[in-house]
């Protein structure tokens, strides 16, 4: 860190200064917290992109999959929807499942030619619809309990810091099966499948009601364990005591206590993960990683297995994504798949890493940071920003079109900067040393 | 008779969807592939492409129909259409020479450009959103249907009906009569031969004294046509919304690589296997077996392989497939 950083990011702390104190404290901390989510998140693409030239489009998908972790693991258990059919969910889960472990290995096994072929279409046909067989009657049954308030399976009601390195592992899973796809092919096909699986992702949580309730969202889902609740805050003694020598109102003081309790926890953790890659990013295997990215060729030359260190990176980035995904969804209480949009969750977190500066992993927070405060910002200001700017404008349709079209401009203005960036600094707000 | 009602219900919610979408499909496709042929990049503004095109061209059609012209049983839209294509090209053109060039004079990496163009897509996103809004619109006039249902019925005297509508009908003549046009001008023009020339060995090309700005400048042309043309069908067959069409860039992405990314012949292809696919997973099947087999075996359930909400799915296994088993596409695109 030089002193030039270090003024990068005081200038940044001064942004968010400035949102609590000429708007409020509430919505200064409420864009900090979502800004640190997304420097972890931006922590994890530049392992991908910056360690290792990887390009992830759906980082959307894996921050999803963490949400359902959390769903999982901290929801309260829905003992009635488990018993009618809970379990033949499971049977049906583990033998598709296994109707592919079995293709798999007679694809290996068998020889090529159209035996294998017709074989492989019996299997896999017949394994579909047996699959259907002993998985619809369940799930419908599951919908079927309860479905104006569950319908679901529940979840183990455990606390919901255990469901992140869950969401993390579920994330990498996914990486893990189309990196093994996608990777050693030609370098644009792990953007179109990662785009792709990242849509499955969300149309699967959406339509499987049985899962986390689908469109119905989850709600009331727990907060993780050091974060208190503000009405049991403001029936403490000894806060309501400390807010009124303080002169706070206690209703005020409770939900800043609340997101500065957040910012703590989500801060130390994006310094863990900083301490974590810094250390890999140094040392002889981050070393490599930048070597094959800068030249394949030559790291393969040398003995490097270009494609294994690929899948290894991507599904260590895509595992960072998902903990930093499930972090989110623990925040907010609710999972509510309607509101996963491939240019919020995708393509904002890539503008956060180029115009940072991939390959740094200040860079990323830096610019997760930055561009968080920015999307944010701009959603709260920009209808009263053009507001003033139209107001010359006399009342009718085109007033009204401009205001309302105002939350579209911050696609405009982060292309923009996007391609600014890359044309005039491609190494972004703090380059790779 | 029940054979024949099982055809008519099959050519009616199968085939004839499936044909329209896919040479909707197959268009857009076509767009993709010309860029990756000449550009060397997966174009993520594609989809966005389509739908700027078609926002000019809704705001172009609504102007002529406040005018009060029309196109007789033709929708409105086609007329609207060239100015459509000629602001998107204008447009394109523009980008490239504000934003891809620069990348093509420093020869940067392909992943890089990828990445440009999320930028690009970023702001022809916006700037239709800003202008139209993110609303679903509806601009198809004229004649709804070639061959209605009932038509249909009285004329055969069958139980089913087949119905035709016109959007669907406009959207294979158009097709057909643009893919026909593309061919021959790749292949018979000089333009179109420095094209192709360009796209096998951009060197060699450069050598034998082809005007690399000018293969350039063609292809957005072109691409601007068929992403706008394609982006229209695709609005008058069923409507038209920003991110639908942002959607759409999976689809388009999926038939171009089962073509081979880079080969035109097999962009059309893919854009007919995947829609296709799609409408024949995703449809109930009900109805024909009920009339294919006796009685006691008709089915009680729709007999549906995937949920309609699974569409975007089909693409996306069809694009695993080939990726797992035959990397370079149906008609061998460019692997390297």
């Amino acid at each position: 860190m030089n002193t030039r950083n270090l003024i990068l990011f005081a200038l940044v702390g001064v942004l968010y200064i400035a949102t609590g104190m000429f708007q409020s404290w509430n919505l200064a901390l409420n864009i900090l917290n979502i800004g640190l989510l997304s420097a972890i998140m931006a922590l994890g693409v530049n392992m991908q992109w910056g360690f290792a030239g990887l390009f992830n489009t759906g980082i959307m998908g894996f921050a999803a999959l963490g949400g359902l972790a959390v769903v999982l693991v901290s929801a309260p258990p829905e003992p009635g929807g488990w018993a009618m059919g809970g379990w033949g969910i499971l049977t049906g889960l583990a033998f598709g499942a296994a109707v592919i472990a079995f293709a798999t290995w007679l694809y290996r096994r068998l020889g090529k030619g159209p035996v294998r072929t017709l074989v492989l279409f019996a299997v896999l046909g017949g394994g579909y619809f047996a699959y259907r067989a002993i998985l619809d009657p369940a799930t419908a049954a599951v919908e079927s309990f309860n479905p104006a308030v569950a319908g679901n399976i529940g979840g183990l009601g455990l606390p919901s810091l255990l469901a992140w390195p869950l969401g993390g592992v579920m994330a990498a899973i996914a990486a893990w099966a189309i990196g093994k796809i996608a990777l050693g092919l030609r370098s644009d096909y792990l953007a179109i499948a990662t785009l792709g699986i990242a849509e499955i992702i969300i149309v699967v949580m959406k339509s499987e009601d049985w899962l986390a309730r689908g469109v119905k969202n989850m709600i009331g889902l727990p907060r993780p364990w050091p974060v208190p609740y503000e009405v049991d805050l403001q029936q403490t003694p000894a806060f309501l005591e400390w807010a009124a020598n303080w002169g706070f109102d206690p209703a005020a003081a409770s939900s800043i206590l609340v997101k500065l309790v957040y910012a703590l926890l989500f801060g130390t953790i994006l310094l863990g993960v900083i301490w974590l890659s810094e250390k890999a990013l140094n040392s002889p295997w981050g070393r490599m990683m930048r070597s094959i990215r800068d030249n394949e060729v030559a790291a393969e030359a040398m003995g490097k297995d270009v494609t294994r260190r690929h899948l290894q990176v991507f599904v260590i980035g895509s595992a960072v994504i998902g903990f930093a995904g499930a972090m989110m969804t623990s925040m907010d209480g609710q999972l509510t798949p309607g509101t996963y949009n491939p240019l919020r969750f995708t393509f904002l977190i890539w503008v956060m890493v180029i115009v940072g500066g991939s390959g740094n992993n200040w860079g990323a927070v830096l610019g997760g940071l930055l561009i968080g405060w920015l999307w944010l910002i701009v959603e709260s200001l920009g209808p009263g920003v053009m507001q003033m700017l139209t107001l010359g404008l006399g009342e009718g349709p085109l007033k009204a079109h401009l205001i309302e079209s105002a939350p579209h401009m911050r696609l405009l203005t982060l292309g923009v900067i996007l391609l600014l960036v890359l044309r005039f600094s491609p190494r972004g707000l703090i380059p790779e040393k | 008779m029940d054979i024949l009602n099982a055809l008519v219900t099959f050519l009616n919610f199968v085939v004839v969807p499936a044909t329209a979408y896919g040479a909707q499909l197959a268009l857009g496709a076509l767009g993709a592939t010309l860029v990756y042929g000449i550009l060397r990049f997966s174009n993520f503004a594609q989809g966005d492409t389509m739908a700027f095109g078609t926002m000019i061209t809704i705001l172009m059609t609504w102007w002529l129909q406040s005018l009060g012209v029309s196109f007789g049983p033709l929708p409105t839209a086609l007329l609207a259409l060239p100015v459509g294509i000629a602001v998107t090209a204008l447009f394109l053109l523009m980008t490239d020479r504000v934003v891809y060039r620069f990348y093509r004079a420093q020869r940067a990496a392909p992943t890089i450009l990828v990445i440009v163009s999320l930028g690009v897509m970023f702001v022809m996103n916006g700037l239709t959103r800003i202008i139209i809004g993110a609303e679903e619109q509806n601009f198809a006039d004229g004649a709804r249907f070639l061959i209605t249902a009932g038509e249909f019925k009285t004329w055969s005297g069958l139980d089913e009906g087949l119905a035709i509508r016109a959007s669907q009908a406009i959207t294979v003549v158009t097709a057909i009569i643009v893919v026909a046009w593309l061919f021959w001008f790749l292949n018979k023009t000089r333009t179109g031969k420095s094209m192709r020339a360009f796209s096998d060995n951009e060197d060699l090309a450069l050598l034998s004294g082809i005007n690399p700005d000018h293969v350039v400048r063609i292809t957005w042309i072109i691409v601007a046509a068929l992403a706008t043309i394609a982006g229209v069908l695709y609005g008058l067959d069923k409507s038209f919304k920003p991110f639908t069409y942002f959607q759409l860039l999976l689809p388009i992405f999926a038939a171009a690589v089962v073509g081979g990314l880079g080969n035109p012949l097999g962009a059309i292809a893919g854009g007919f296997v995947v829609a296709y696919s799609e409408v024949l997973v995703t449809y109930a099947w009900k109805k024909v077996l009920g009339y294919l087999l006796p009685a006691d075996l008709a089915p009680d359930s729709l007999v549906q392989l995937l949920s309609t909400d699974y569409k975007l799915a089909v693409s996306f296994i069809i694009l695993i497939i080939v990726l797992l088993f035959m990397p370079t596409g149906l008609f061998k695109g460019k692997s390297g």
